[in-house]
């Protein structure tokens, strides 16, 4: 028994061994290497990879999940505290704004071998960033409750309503739908994609002047209010975290919630019943649209400008050997939908396979739309709270978004 | 003590607080004035991974050489102080001329993110403040009271809530009070509400803040008190005994005199604290029903992906200002006792 377990740990160790030689091709010289990242498994594994070809440069990373707070004190310094930040669609945005981050062209064609040019991030023809996972919001049920009751999959948001006030009805779940609601950014999040279902724009075409104050504003807070009230009353306090408690608690049986979440909804612990029933399908479509309520995140990696060349391309060069590593993406293959080459989807990308089949829109990576999203974050609370109406609270947005653009000189 | 003598012992003092205080209200200050620049954007062609469009960036070019020459950025004035976020004088206005009855007008004025911060914060200290001096002082007197014995363990557990790290008990309580809390849960038992939820209403949100405010900072007022009780001569209080006064009387007449000047302090030091309530907000996720002035601020800083430095820095100023109002009544009279005295 025990030799069984000495030879085990011999053939580990040697696969860890070779594991690593097998980066013989990339191993750097000098340079230093600090990343700043979200936290979540995937980019874990992402960076791990990474810092297996880093050679004798220094390593470091900051896993944190504040890492927007952080990030652009941090990268305005110089030198920057960081030379790579992994950013997504919204957080590159004042990374842009401030002039943070340096052009990717030379690097990618030095070293860039692997790379697929769609993962690329163009911005006026320069390369910015380079992606390798994606994520969305969709639409998590369970099989089990909606065989029981009849219903079929919903494929749109009124669906959702119908098939959960049935599910309430049936005296089975006194809530049975849930999304991040939190107010704040969660809300905010909620609001635009919802927003976005309805076809709707932020800003008068070309300009800083929002334009949500409309039919499709009311109607978009019209519909999180229905759905709100099919939701457990603390909804404004729940955010990811608290409405994946609630799921796998049993208490709810249909859920808008990020795809990079399935892993964890879907791994052994918990209560294996809902785990088996735990179902992925794409996101929903709202008021008759063909675009999903939802919008396309991706994850990829930017490089400090406020730090040394050498640096620059020691971090490029272990972050590039990530960004194109067929291993790292068949081993890691239900930890995200990775954008590499050689990726095989799984039962849990459904949700963001579908969404690109559906031709969901990206969130929109505009220098002002941060200040339209903390605007909504804090301003729909009363109307879904019932305190005043939807025409109200989308003044108030507008009223609040453009106090903050004018102080920042966008308007 | 000479002046002189206390010139000196005040003085590493003095620096330090100039140095640490002083020196960063008055860069907030002047903050507070500067708006950034005017934003030179332009058109470009963006792609990514789900493909492209048309899309505007700021000009990085032009916007450097701006920066460089103002880095401030752009005067102000009190051009934050009155925007809508803030004290919204030109809403006021509106709202004023627009509106057919006072109640119509304080509603909209109320529905202004800053006086919607303000009347919480308000609220929050006046409910809090008093009732933390009661609560400190009748536990104060009632410890006093007991054996000698049982006093230390006693203390212990008085000061307790104060020990206890203000996130990690507004958490607790927030856990507590969860629909499926032992709190909540018994609450929703006794009134016979299966759907009664602590967290979704605004008024039991506050209440809940306020209650957990009281319980927070009473152990404070109540470590000042005592300590001052120990102080009481004992031969007043044993005359009163013998003229017959009652219990009442002795602690209106003798004792309350007495530690009037540490009631003063404690009031003050409460009145500060509270005004900055912000910790039970994050603790309580309670961002959608109440908002205080110092987490306007935090918002500012933290919750947007852009910061806004100037808003943050107005709304820093108010809240001193804001301070400054509460305790000049306390001061003045602290103030006029002084000079009497002398």
């Amino acid at each position: 028994m025990r030799e069984t377990n000495m030879k085990k740990i011999l053939i580990s160790l040697l696969f860890l061994i070779f594991g690593t030689s097998a980066y013989a091709d990339c191993n750097i010289k000098s340079g230093s290497i600090n990343i700043l990242a979200n936290d979540f498994p995937a980019l874990r594994t992402f960076v791990e990879t990474a810092k297996g070809c880093k050679g004798s440069a220094d390593f470091k990373v900051t896993h944190s999940s504040e890492h927007n707070k952080i990030a652009v004190p941090a990268l305005t310094a110089n030198p920057s505290e960081f030379s790579a930040r992994i950013a997504a669609n919204s957080s590159i945005v004042p990374l842009m704004n401030q002039d943070l981050i340096r052009p990717l062209d030379d690097l990618v064609k030095k070293y860039g071998k692997g790379i697929q040019d769609s993962q690329l991030i163009t911005i006026d023809g320069k390369i910015m960033a380079v992606a390798f996972m994606a994520n969305t919001q969709h639409l998590y049920y369970r099989e089990d409750v909606l065989k029981e009751l009849g219903i079929a999959v919903p494929k749109t948001y009124e669906e959702v309503v119908a098939a959960s006030e049935k599910i309430r009805a049936s005296g089975k779940m006194q809530y049975p739908y849930a999304a991040a609601y939190k107010a704040g950014w969660n809300l905010a999040e909620e609001f635009v994609n919802m927003y976005i279902g309805h076809g709707g724009e932020f800003f008068k075409a070309g300009t800083a002047q929002p334009s949500i104050n409309n039919a499709k504003g009311v109607a978009t807070l019209n519909m999180l209010k229905k759905l709100a009230g099919l939701s457990n009353p603390d909804y404004l306090t729940h955010d990811s975290e608290a409405i994946k408690v609630e799921w796998e608690s049993g208490n709810v049986a249909l859920m808008t919630l990020w795809a990079s979440r399935s892993g964890t909804l879907l791994d052994d612990d918990g209560d294996a019943k809902i785990t088996a029933s735990t179902k992925l399908t794409g996101p929903a479509t709202v008021a008759g649209g063909n675009i999903p309520a939802a919008t396309l995140w991706w994850d990829g990696f930017t490089l400090a400008k406020n730090r040394s060349d050498a640096d620059a391309e020691a971090t490029f060069r272990a972050l590039a050997h990530a960004a194109a590593n067929k291993k790292m993406v068949a081993d890691a293959a239900d930890q995200a939908v990775w954008l590499i080459e050689g990726f095989k989807p799984g039962p849990k990308s459904i949700g963001v396979i579908e969404a690109v089949k559906m031709k969901a829109k990206p969130y929109p990576m505009l220098p002002q739309m941060g200040l339209m999203h903390g605007a909504l974050g804090s301003e729909i609370v009363e109307f879904l709270q019932g305190k005043e109406s939807a025409e109200q609270a989308l003044k108030d947005v507008e009223a609040a978004y453009m106090s903050k653009a004018k102080e920042q000189g966008f308007l | 003590m000479p002046n002189k003598t206390f010139f000196w012992f005040f003085l590493p003092t003095g620096l330090a607080m100039i140095l640490f205080i002083g020196l960063p209200i008055i860069s907030t200050g002047i903050q507070s004035f500067y708006a950034q620049h005017d934003q030179v954007v332009k058109e470009v062609k963006k792609c990514d991974p789900f493909g492209c469009t048309v899309s505007i960036v700021v000009d990085q070019e032009k916007t450097s050489k701006i920066r460089e020459e103002k880095p401030l950025g752009k005067f102000n004035g009190f051009g934050t102080y009155v925007d809508r976020n803030h004290l919204a004088i030109e809403e006021i206005g509106k709202f004023w001329n627009e509106t057919n009855s006072f109640g119509e007008f304080v509603d909209q004025v109320t529905n202004l993110p800053f006086y919607k911060a303000l009347i919480f914060t308000l609220t929050y200290c006046l409910f809090v403040t008093p009732n933390v001096l009661l609560l400190g002082f009748i536990i104060a007197l009632s410890l006093n009271a007991v054996t000698r014995r049982i006093r230390g363990p006693l203390i212990f557990g008085t000061i307790l809530p104060m020990i206890v790290t203000p996130l990690v008990g507004s958490l607790v309580l927030f856990w507590m009070i969860d629909a499926e809390g032992i709190i909540g849960a018994n609450l929703q038992m006794l009134m016979d509400d299966p759907y009664l939820s602590l967290k979704s209403s605004k008024t039991l949100t506050w209440i809940t803040i306020i209650i957990y405010g009281i319980w927070h900072h009473s152990p404070f007022a109540f470590v000042v008190f005592y300590a001052a009780l120990q102080t009481v001569p004992q031969e007043p209080i044993e005359a009163a005994i013998i003229d017959g006064a009652s219990r009442w009387q002795r602690v209106r007449h003798i004792v309350l005199p007495h530690i009037y000047p540490v009631v003063t302090f404690v009031a003050l030091i409460s009145l500060m604290d509270n005004f900055r309530v912000f910790e039970p907000i994050i603790g309580f996720s309670a961002e959608g029903s109440a908002q205080s002035l110092s987490w306007l601020i935090y918002d500012n800083l933290v919750n947007e992906e852009v910061i806004l430095f100037g808003s943050a820095a107005a709304t820093s100023m108010m809240t001193i200002v804001g301070i400054a109002i509460l305790l000049a009544p306390v001061l003045i009279r602290t103030w006029k006792e002084f000079r009497t005295a002398r």
